[in-house]
């Protein structure tokens, strides 16, 4: 299904897939490109899109975006995510990068977001207390005004990849006395810092996506206060509203449920008992694929025409993460008795696996996929804001 | 993909709704289907007056030359106000099979008829033991001169108790369950040695049972080719009960949602418990999709796109568990109430479950839809 493209937005789908084809490193090309790559190498990708200009498709190009119209971040989007390259560091490129430029000062911009584009500061996210769940304003991080500088005492939780990073920034309270929302600011910390400790959290695919961070006693200079002090809360909404856009997942979902076909095709004969469930369950899986990538189509055709497209987030959140899920955990069925294999973690070549090339990832992606309905805001959380924003509830 | 419509189909869509609106509230639905005719030829004959008969035909044909896109925008009107009077039985089945296959003199005498909103078209293709299968066909047909003698039985043909003519399925060859042989054939509802038994439908319409006994039936289309033509009329016929399922579907979570927030339980209304919030969220998301699925078939229907029939029947399965899905939480949210006759949004419930079963229900589709795959 596509877009009806001008003859212009059709020649830029071209140059997108010609060049994904020619520059996506073949080092990334890894069995699960989330878990299997260094540092260095989940990078390369991020560095030769800098240097082509498209780092950061949602930034205005005063800041170093490439200027995109709706459609052409849609096509791009939709064509790195067929292709299944590995996205630009999204904490730093989606998240920070936006706050920083909308709410930060001249020096601010001028000292990070360079550094944002190019890769050389990885960014994490320090949201998430112990405790808070999907209550975010209930942080209890303290930042204690010390002449110059804040003191930064708290425990942030399931910051990921913050092993990699060199800044994290975080929501602390400034302000104990008043309401939850409204005592609370954003503070951007330089992991170097001392009383910064990471500690790993192992997730049940055995992989080491998460951590925690732990801050004692941190100084951090009252310039990397982003805006003013107590309106953290405006600034973290507004990062939570980029945090759900292109949730919907089309293209990744469309190469798992490809290989999941071929997979059915293989492992399970005709004669099985389970044959049809599976065949009804993928037939159902794809029109559910389907249905979302039409409702993606016309919201973005109604943003290419300036119609605001609401909650829309939301809804492509909760069914891209229910789809993908879903297919999953097919996958990890139909590869049967194999699905009992888990790959060491870190990945080696020399670790033995079990079973066919195509079912070497299924039991970790099974398994890590289970975070998608809960991170990012949760599918229930999703349901409250559709619930409020457009049933009026 | 998002459809924006023409000015011609902004003006379409606004008439059916204004008409729609002044002379087919509820009320006016619930006098006709208890009429003893079970439809209005009043409407039917503002339907012609207002050119929706008119529009999805062919300029060639008599017609507008508004497509798939005109049918779809009317028949959404007519799930959002419950029409019962036969419009894809006559336009949709008849009408497109007429225009696909009726040689130029058939066309030129039934379409500009059909279009003036003269005469009412019924299909009976299905046979007791047919199922969804347009195949398997047990009643014969034999040339006499140049026309046709039909002997056999036909089920559940909807509309057919209104209508002037029937197209009927049979075979001139092969066993019951070949894909060739089959034909199609005009037949004169009045004609001699035919019999029909009325019956109600859970939707408030009307079917028939009906015997025939050495009737004469004219030729429509190829001798043999009826499957291949039944097929493509049925892909129509499903892109136009989509668009129907979906103006339905649109009616119950309003009614649903306003009734939440105006109905108190506990010294609360409903819309205020979170777990009925949910529901509804996924009424509305199940809205969206099938609206989206819908738009998207009717698009490729447009433009004939290639694997148009697989795209049918995925449609119709995927829009047909949404209904349902929202037709259930209508009825079960509105409690008792739902229940009722009086209420209106157990009539949608028995449209949907209805239009679940015409031409195949989502389980059978969602199957043909797999068998389909070639990559599967």
């Amino acid at each position: 299904m596509e877009l009806n493209l001008s003859s212009e937005d059709a020649a830029f789908r071209d140059e997108v897939r010609a060049f994904i084809a020619e520059n996506y490193p073949q080092e990334m090309r890894v069995p699960n490109p989330e878990t299997d790559l260094t540092k260095e190498q989940s990078l390369l990708w991020h560095r030769i899109l800098h240097n082509k200009g498209w780092v950061a498709p949602l930034w205005p190009k005063e800041y170093g975006g490439p200027g995109w119209s709706v459609t052409q971040r849609f096509i791009f989007e939709q064509e790195t995510s067929r292709a299944g390259t590995l996205p630009p560091l999204a904490f730093s490129v989606t998240m920070v990068g936006p706050v920083i430029y909308t709410f930060g000062n001249d020096a601010q911009k001028k000292k990070y977001l360079p550094r944002i584009l190019s890769g050389e500061d990885w960014w994490c996210q320090g949201y998430s207390e112990p405790g808070s769940g999907s209550d975010l304003a209930s942080v209890r991080t303290k930042a204690v005004r010390d002449g110059d500088h804040y003191i930064v005492n708290g425990h942030k939780t399931w910051t990921t990849l913050a092993q990699h990073a060199d800044w994290i920034f975080c929501l602390v309270r400034t302000d104990p006395s008043a309401k939850p929302q409204a005592g609370i600011s954003f503070l951007l910390i330089d992991m170097k810092s001392p009383g910064v400790t990471v500690r790993p959290i192992i997730t049940i695919d055995g992989s080491h996506e998460v951590n925690d961070v732990f801050l004692e006693d941190v100084r951090v200079p009252v310039e990397n206060l982003i805006g003013e002090e107590n309106k953290g809360w405006t600034y973290a909404k507004f990062l939570l509203g980029n945090e759900r856009t292109s949730m919907a997942g089309i293209g990744r979902s469309t190469r798992y449920l490809n290989r999941l076909k071929k997979i059915v095709k293989a492992e399970i004969p005709v004669d099985d008992p389970a044959h049809l469930e599976f065949r009804r369950d993928i037939a159902r899986i794809e029109l559910d694929v389907l249905a979302l990538e039409a409702t993606e189509l016309r919201v973005v055709a109604q943003m290419a025409r300036g119609i605001d497209p609401g909650p829309a987030a939301s809804l492509f959140k909760i069914r891209g993460t229910e789809i993908f899920q879903s297919i999953t955990e097919l996958t990890h069925r139909a590869i049967g008795n194999y699905g009992l294999a888990l790959r060491e973690q870190p990945a080696s070549a020399n670790r033995f696996m079990p079973g066919p090339d195509y079912g070497h990832t299924a039991s970790e992606k099974y398994l890590n996929a289970r975070k998608l309905s809960i991170y990012g805001g949760s599918n229930e959380i999703q349901r409250n804001i559709i619930a409020k924003a457009v049933l009026g509830l | 993909m998002d459809i924006q419509f023409t000015e011609e189909q902004e003006m379409l869509r606004s008439s059916v709704q204004r008409l729609l609106r002044d002379q087919y509230d509820f009320d006016a639905r619930r006098g006709i289907v208890a009429s003893d005719e079970g439809w209005s030829r009043t409407q039917w004959s503002s339907f012609a007056e207002l050119g929706l008969l008119a529009a999805p035909f062919s300029e060639e044909a008599g017609g507008l030359g508004g497509g798939p896109l005109s049918t779809m925008i009317v028949m959404h009107e007519f799930g959002r106000h419950l029409v019962v009077e036969p419009f894809v039985e006559t336009i949709v089945l008849a009408g497109g099979l007429l225009e696909s296959e009726g040689s130029p003199a058939q066309k030129s005498e039934f379409i500009p008829d059909i279009i003036a909103g003269k005469s009412i078209w019924a299909l009976a293709w299905t046979e007791k033991a047919s199922r969804f299968d347009p195949a398997n066909v047990a009643t014969t047909a034999r040339r006499e001169g140049d026309d046709y003698i039909l002997v056999g039985e036909k089920a559940a043909a909807i509309a057919a108790p209104w209508a002037d003519y029937l197209i009927v399925s049979a075979r001139t060859s092969g066993d019951q369950h070949d894909r060739d042989g089959v034909s199609m054939f005009i037949v004169d509802r009045q004609a001699a040695n035919l019999h029909l038994r009325t019956f109600k439908t859970i939707d408030g319409r009307r079917a028939g049972e009906i015997s025939l006994d050495g009737v004469r039936g004219h030729l429509l289309g190829g001798e043999g080719a009826g499957v291949a033509a039944l097929e493509a009329c049925r892909d129509r016929a499903i892109a136009a009960l989509c668009a129907e399922t979906v103006g339905a579907i649109g009616e119950l979570n309003a009614a649903t949602l306003e009734y939440s927030k105006t109905r108190k339980q506990f010294g609360a209304t409903l819309g205020s418990f979170q777990v009925l919030q949910h529901r509804m969220v996924d009424m509305f998301i199940a809205h969206q999709e099938a609206l989206s699925l819908m738009q998207h078939l009717t698009l490729s229907l447009a433009v004939n796109e290639p694997g148009l029939s697989r795209l049918a029947s995925g449609a119709k399965s995927k829009v047909g568990y949404a209904a349902r899905f929202v037709a259930d939480q209508a009825v079960q949210l509105h409690g008792g109430m739902g229940m009722t006759d009086e209420l209106n949004v157990g009539h949608y419930f028995k449209r949907i479950s209805s239009i679940n079963i015409q031409f195949g229900d989502p389980a059978y589709h969602v199957l043909r839809y797999a068998q389909l795959d070639a990559a599967a």
